[in-house]
């Protein structure tokens, strides 16, 4: 365990209990921002320049925004007024426990983490852009139709609004 | 063609850039209190009093009539007459301002005591340049600094100087002709009556 | 590239190796990495807000002399120490924050909004061996912290609690996420041709020189095409003029930074104004082939020198834009990214791989440039001719 990889843990972790207990929600989807920065950071920190960036793009750039804009078109800036913790927390925290320890239990036997770690492997822009047209073009092309078929919905909602 | 528009304009401000560089009408900034912008002769800001030869009290065409104090529409002149007379343009004895005092602040440069003043005594100066650090009492002058020659008023309004000049001079030249007509009426009358008298005096001796 | 020229030319490189080499024996190694990116950082640190400070001159006289009238001409010779009265005003005016404001947030905004701004400089090449971080992905990286600008500007505009500021916060975002779309998509197609994100790579490939003009992606159809997309979407991100609805003053009361004041003021300034520098650097980086000279006779004259040539060119031409063109209403400038901009930029792509797979001569320029004017006729004409203007009905909300 190296410094920068703890203090960007602690970084991500602080992020996101913030954004599960601060009261005002628009400070919890800034908190959220912060966290999706800090996983940018992880991927950084193990080299994936391509993913750490586009992590930052997408999910700082957009998702954060998204919430942001959901936030405010539905007035839910406002403080709440009910206590922070449900009265069921205790089941909850035990559930959340054996969840975590079985996600733990199967990284930590899985055969990725048994292996020696040897030289990293360099995969540069060029090398993603070519799996991804080359080996992985179906799950791309089925990415593709996907987001079409959302811009389509999108416009088709917008519109039947003005055909009044 | 879409984007045309831009074009033309950015052509007509790129012209206006490079035109203020070298004529003045494409940079007509007049920076001002190192240089003042040249006033037509119209020009007009606030009243001053004109007297005629050296003499500003002496000279003083105004004869305290109060018809401007009477015509002005915010009332900031002030006017008190005095209890003796002088002797006005043609020589004839007039009663003087004792006290002419106009509240700049007030005034609304509107000319109308020019426009009323039958002794063309009173009109219109074109300094602006007043400001002062006395609310109060700063801009309210009285007829010793509202005096101006004769000579300061063709200086800012000439044509307007020269007009009143000559109708003054006519006025004048007419009364005189009408005091040498009346004296020389009122000799010939003395002369009739002296020699009416004289012939009077000596009755004729016969009974 | 002869001795002298070489010399100067790498001037700074050689200075800062110098410098390291004094500090090696003083510093251990991990600390000699932090130096030498310190030293690469103090120049850009140094020089861009230095050419902030004297662009806001600049823009003021220029505007000025473009309405028919002086710009600021007291302080200083000519005008041109008016920068440092601006800031000795902005650092000595109060810092109000309105009493309902978000604190924490209302003072993290200007800061979460300016550190994006200097990070995108460290990709962009100054002049050769010049770059402060060679990335393999370099371009990404620049949009990815160009994504950090707009959640500070809604940081900006929510922590105010002023109803003004949130509609122009939430309109400046919808500004920049509409136009990032063009502005990403005309760099693709570069990106597509050089085959690499990084922004080394993409100079060295501008870097030949064949017949009268150099290799630069400007001088081909689609280059134009994607340049002009590149700088109109800028305008747009930067959030200057024609496209500065979000901050007008006359509109929406400077939208979202009305309730700043101050010190917080300068830096939105500031930010706005590095911001356009940056992305106007990559433009030159990307279209105008960096720091490369035009002609191979002029190669002499350093890298650095033409890089700044260009980037206050084309400040000038902004400057110009800004003092031509009336300010674009919200749904004419949304209108613009999505129906005019979008499809441009889409055919541009196609555009792109024709040139790329044809053979070179004369066909493929005039099948490009066929495409390319073709295309942005028929489609100025197509939405010009589709404005129905009509009465105007007002629909209220439910």
């Amino acid at each position: 365990m190296t410094i920068p990889f703890a203090i960007i843990a602690l970084m991500t972790i602080t992020a996101t209990v913030a954004t599960m207990s601060l009261r005002n929600l628009v400070h919890c989807a800034l908190a959220a921002a912060v966290a999706f920065g800090g996983l940018a950071a992880a991927y950084l920190q193990l080299d994936a320049q391509f993913v750490g960036f586009a992590q930052i793009l997408v999910y700082v750039g957009a998702v954060a925004i998204l919430i942001v804009f959901a936030v405010l078109l539905t007035r839910g800036g406002e403080p709440t007024t009910e206590a922070l913790f449900s009265k069921t927390w205790v089941t909850g925290t035990a559930i959340a426990v054996v969840v975590f320890g079985v996600l733990a239990w199967t990284i930590r036997n899985s055969f990725a983490s048994q292996c020696e770690i040897t030289a990293l492997p360099d995969a540069t822009v060029k090398d993603i852009g070519g799996a991804l047209m080359g080996k992985y073009v179906l799950p791309l092309e089925v990415i593709g139709l996907l987001l079409t078929a959302a811009l389509i919905g999108a416009v088709i909602i917008a519109l039947k609004e003005e055909k009044k | 063609m879409v984007g045309e528009g831009i074009i033309k304009g950015m052509a007509e401000t790129a012209r206006n850039f490079l035109g203020s560089y070298v004529s003045d009408e494409r940079l007509t900034t007049v920076q001002y209190p190192e240089e003042r912008d040249v006033l037509p002769e119209a020009t007009r800001q606030f009243p001053f009093l004109v007297y005629d030869g050296n003499d500003p009290m002496a000279g003083l065409r105004c004869v305290a009539c109060q018809i401007c104090e009477k015509e002005c529409p915010p009332k900031c002149i002030c006017i008190e007459k005095s209890k003796d007379k002088k002797p006005d343009y043609v020589g004839k004895p007039q009663i003087y301002p004792a006290k002419f005092d106009i509240d700049l602040s007030v005034c609304m440069s509107c000319q109308i005591c020019v426009e009323v003043c039958p002794f063309e005594a009173i009109k219109m100066d074109t300094e602006y340049e007043l400001s002062t650090t006395d609310r109060f009492g700063g801009l309210l002058v009285d007829k010793h600094q509202l005096a101006k020659p004769n000579s300061h008023f063709h200086q800012i309004h000439p044509t307007d100087a020269n007009e009143v000049d000559e109708r003054l001079a006519a006025e004048k030249a007419k009364f005189e002709a009408k005091t040498k007509a009346d004296a020389e009426a009122k000799a010939k009358a003395a002369a009739e009556a002296r020699a009416k008298a004289a012939s009077s005096q000596t009755p004729p001796v016969s009974a | 590239m002869s001795g002298l020229s070489e010399t100067f030319d790498q001037i700074f490189v050689t200075l800062k190796h110098w410098l390291l080499g004094l500090l090696a024996p003083v510093l251990p190694e991990s600390l000699l990495s932090l130096a030498s990116v310190i030293l690469s950082l103090i120049p850009i640190m140094a020089i861009f807000p230095g050419l902030f400070a004297i662009t806001t001159v600049l823009e003021r006289k220029g505007l000025g002399r473009i309405q028919n009238r002086y710009g600021p001409n007291r302080v200083g010779p000519f005008g041109f120490l008016q920068f440092a009265a601006d800031g000795v005003k902005a650092l000595i005016k109060e810092d109000l924050v309105p009493r309902a404001a978000d604190k924490v947030i209302h003072f993290l905004a200007p800061v979460v909004l300016v550190i994006p701004v200097f990070l995108a400089y460290t990709v962009l090449p100054v002049g050769r061996n010049m770059v402060a971080v060679d990335m393999d992905a370099g371009v990404l990286f620049f949009f990815a912290v160009g994504a950090g600008t707009e959640l500070a500007v809604f940081m900006a505009g929510w922590s105010s609690r002023n109803k003004y500021s949130l509609l122009g916060a939430m309109r400046a975002i919808a500004q920049m996420v509409s136009y990032e779309i063009p502005l990403i998509l005309s760099t693709v197609t570069v990106i597509m041709m050089v085959g690499s994100l990084s922004t080394v790579k993409i100079i060295e490939a501008q870097s030949t020189y064949h017949g009268l003009l150099p290799d630069w992606f400007v001088f081909t159809p689609w280059g134009l095409a994607g340049f002009i997309l590149f700088m109109i979407s800028a305008l747009a991100e930067s959030n200057r003029s024609p496209f500065d609805l979000p901050e007008g003053e006359s509109e929406i009361i400077a939208g979202y930074f009305i309730e700043y004041s101050g010190f917080k003021f300068a830096l939105f300034f500031l930010a706005e104004y590095l911001g356009m520098f940056v992305i106007s650097g990559l433009g030159i980086t990307l279209f105008l082939g960096g720091w490369h000279a035009p002609l191979e006779s002029l190669e002499v004259i350093p890298s650095y020198i033409w890089f700044f040539t260009k980037l206050i060119a084309i400040i000038f031409v902004l400057i110009w834009i800004r003092g031509t063109v009336p300010r674009l209403r919200m749904d004419q400038l949304m209108n613009f990214a999505w129906k005019f901009m979008l499809p441009l930029v889409l055919l541009n792509l196609i555009t792109a791989a024709i040139w790329h797979f044809m053979a070179p001569g004369a066909a493929r320029w005039v099948v490009s440039f066929s495409i390319v004017i073709g295309s942005y006729l028929l489609l100025g004409r197509a939405l010009f001719n589709n404005q129905h203007l009509s009465k105007r009905t007002y629909r209220y909300a439910e």
